[in-house]
């Protein structure tokens, strides 16, 4: 998987066309259409600021509605990354079996349909932005590596769990229960700060998790400083850079899976 | 050591794939395979130690009996499967036809199909607007490319397909039994195209059953068998020893033997056909002009939605052929469906043309291009007539 290979004409084309078919696809025969990507974040996010903004409380933090909003659709976004990545391959069979192109492409057009659907989304962060008030500074633009983690973390279990699934149907359900207690173990309803109260050791094990120091650095960037970073938790810079190192691991563990086994998908799905 | 004059050059090349034994193939089943220590697959070797050339300017031509190799041979040159043992060697950029229109998707219009396949085939969407209005006005579609494509029925989008799939240039193309499908219009369209191709010294690869097009068009050819080139050169040799390899493997005590199943391992459909009188629902091979048949076909895959079956002359004319699709019928879940027909044809030999589909594909998943055979003789005490069948009539004043 060469550099160059990735960025060459024909591959640019065929990545070009498969991110629009993707995306025209996606909300084909919905009457709501492209809307649907906006109003599924935000049920979410109505449903957990009922429960968790104003039955549970569950600490304070400051700009409540938003800080959570924006871990939402920052979560949202790292989840269909992993989730439409992993059933590409074995969603694009048919075309698998009847011309050689490089496999990574399929791959890197769902994940990269899903950071359109993440662009479409800061359109409801930023209304909610407006409508709390929160000020915006030129700091704000540091959430663009953030996502950017994010994505590369994403790509390289996308990678890894698409290669697996083409041989293991199960892979899906796995990965949709780790998902639904990776969303519980992440910070995105809850402050991390609850967590440290109860146990330092816990909020630090939470914040070795990319996606978790991602969101976190991310909305202390965006939306308050009150978001706890890695940076105030740790004093070893080792662990600050922990989370970087885990992404650059997991995408190269990743690729080279895929690459493996790349060959093989088309006797194989 | 790469010789200028050489386009593919196979050496020694193997293939062979597992077949898993259970339906299912999740970590479960590995995990008893495991334990019983069994292996869980069987091998299966559809390339066995071969070696070709194929020159700049070929026209090449490859046959063998469904489940010979011969497709598995293709999808290695083509680079969708990778050899086992040996290797394949392209000298040039290679455009494969594996099937007409890969990665249509019916949910999309025509207009944005075209595009996507183009992109498939290595076309930028300025090169496929600029060749835009000729493979709409070559498929006849100008009125449908607004519309989708699961709104076309099966001709459209093939002639839409091949429209597109002609504008493909490379200096070796690939094709695969692109005649197996389509009426006599669009056949003679793609023999234009062969003609095209022969005179501006292209090298092509063609993988057929039909050995009139082996004996006009390829120059050499080669005839696979269990896995093995059985015989290469001359095509018309080539085509005599197929038509006779045909001959020998055909059963004459029930006419009934479908030759070979699909040849792609990855689907194994298990499609049989059985013909019997609707008389007396015995299976059956001799007819009397205008009795009336049935064809029964079973199969094992839940996704089959369509069926289609034509009678054609020993001689190669088609009778006639229909599909559930244009006749509207929609099947049960039983992986089984029942075809019944008078015979009002001429006395002569026959055999038919089964093809299967899965739903929003515009091409057959299986065909079976030579199906059962069986014979029709004239009751001696009904009144004569000329033609290839029986059509009504009636005289007056």
């Amino acid at each position: 998987m060469k550099l160059s290979n990735i960025f060459s004409r024909r591959n640019r084309i065929l990545l070009r066309e498969l991110v629009i078919t993707d995306f025209k696809l996606r909300y084909q025969g919905s009457i709501l259409g492209y809307a649907w990507s906006l109003l599924k974040p935000l049920f979410l996010f109505a449903i957990m600021y009922v429960v968790f903004g104003m039955l549970v409380k569950l600490g304070s933090v400051e700009h409540y509605s938003v800080y959570l909003l924006f871990g939402i659709v920052l979560w949202t976004f790292f989840s269909e990354a992993t989730s439409q990545g992993m059933n590409s391959i074995v969603a694009r069979g048919d075309i698998i079996r009847k011309i050689n192109f490089p496999k990574y492409i399929i791959v890197l057009s769902t994940t990269i349909s899903a950071l359109l659907n993440l662009v479409l989304n800061f359109v409801i962060v930023g209304i909610l932005m407006l409508v709390n008030g929160v000020e915006f500074h030129f700091s704000a633009l540091m959430i663009l590596l953030f996502i950017a983690e994010i994505y590369i973390f994403a790509l390289g279990i996308a990678f890894f769990l698409s290669a697996l699934n083409v041989k293991y149907r199960d892979t899906g359900h796995i990965w949709e229960i780790i998902m639904q207690a990776a969303f519980y173990a992440t910070p995105i309803i809850y402050p991390l700060s609850v967590v440290m109260e109860k146990s330092g050791i816990a909020a630090k094990l939470i914040m070795l998790n990319p996606v978790a120091q991602a969101i976190q650095d991310a909305r202390y960037f965006l939306v308050t400083h009150e978001s706890v970073t890695p940076s105030q938790l740790f004093h070893n810079p080792l662990y600050i850079i922990a989370p970087f190192l885990i992404v650059v691991a997991v995408l190269a563990i990743g690729s080279f899976y895929f690459k493996k086994n790349s060959k093989y998908f088309a006797e194989q799905i | 050591m790469a010789d200028k004059e050489i386009a593919v050059k196979v050496l020694d090349l193997s293939k062979s794939f597992k077949i898993p034994l259970e339906a299912s193939s999740g970590v479960k089943q590995k995990l008893i395979n495991l334990l019983k220590g069994r292996k869980g697959y069987r091998e299966f070797t559809p390339l066995n130690d071969i070696s070709f050339e194929i020159k700049k300017g070929d026209f090449f031509g490859i046959v063998g009996r469904n489940g010979s190799g011969k497709s598995t041979l293709l999808k290695t040159i083509a680079g969708i499967y990778a050899p086992n043992n040996g290797l394949v060697q392209v000298n040039g950029t290679l455009v494969p036809f594996i099937e007409l229109g890969v990665g249509f998707n019916p949910e999309l219009t025509g207009r944005e199909n075209v595009f996507l396949n183009g992109a498939l085939l290595g076309f930028s969407r300025e090169e496929m607007e600029a060749m835009y209005d000729k493979i709409v006005e070559f498929a006849e579609l100008e009125e449908f490319m607004e519309e989708r494509l699961k709104n076309y029925s099966t001709g459209m989008q093939v002639r839409l397909a091949f429209s597109i799939a002609i504008r493909a240039e490379g200096d070796i193309l690939l094709l695969d039994e692109v005649l197996a499908v389509g009426d006599e219009a669009f056949q003679r369209k793609c023999f234009a195209y062969f003609e095209r191709l022969k005179r501006n010294k292209k090298t092509v690869i063609l993988v057929t059953h039909d050995m009139s097009s082996v004996e006009r068009y390829c120059n050499k050819a080669l005839m696979i068998s269990d896995g093995e080139i059985e015989i290469i050169g001359d095509p018309n040799q080539v085509a005599a020893a197929y038509s006779r390899s045909n001959d020998e493997s055909y059963d004459p005590d029930t006419g009934n033997e479908v030759k070979g199943k699909i040849d792609d391992p990855a689907d194994i459909y298990n499609l049989k056909i059985r013909v019997e009188s609707a008389d007396t629902l015995q299976e059956k091979k001799k007819f009397i002009s205008g009795e009336e048949m049935i064809v029964g076909l079973t199969w094992k895959n839940p996704d089959i939605t369509e069926a289609s079956i034509t009678i054609v002359k020993e001689s190669g004319e088609t009778v006639f052929g229909v599909g559930t699709y244009q006749d509207k019928y929609k099947m049960g879940k039983n992986e089984r469906v029942s075809f019944r027909i008078k015979l009002d044809i001429n006395e002569g030999d026959y055999y038919l043309k089964v093809g299967l589909g899965k739903k929003g594909q515009p091409l057959p998943v299986v065909m079976i291009d030579e199906g059962p055979r069986f014979t029709v003789n004239r009751d001696k005490q009904a009144p004569r007539w000329e033609g290839f069948s029986l059509l009504d009539h009636s005289w007056g004043d």
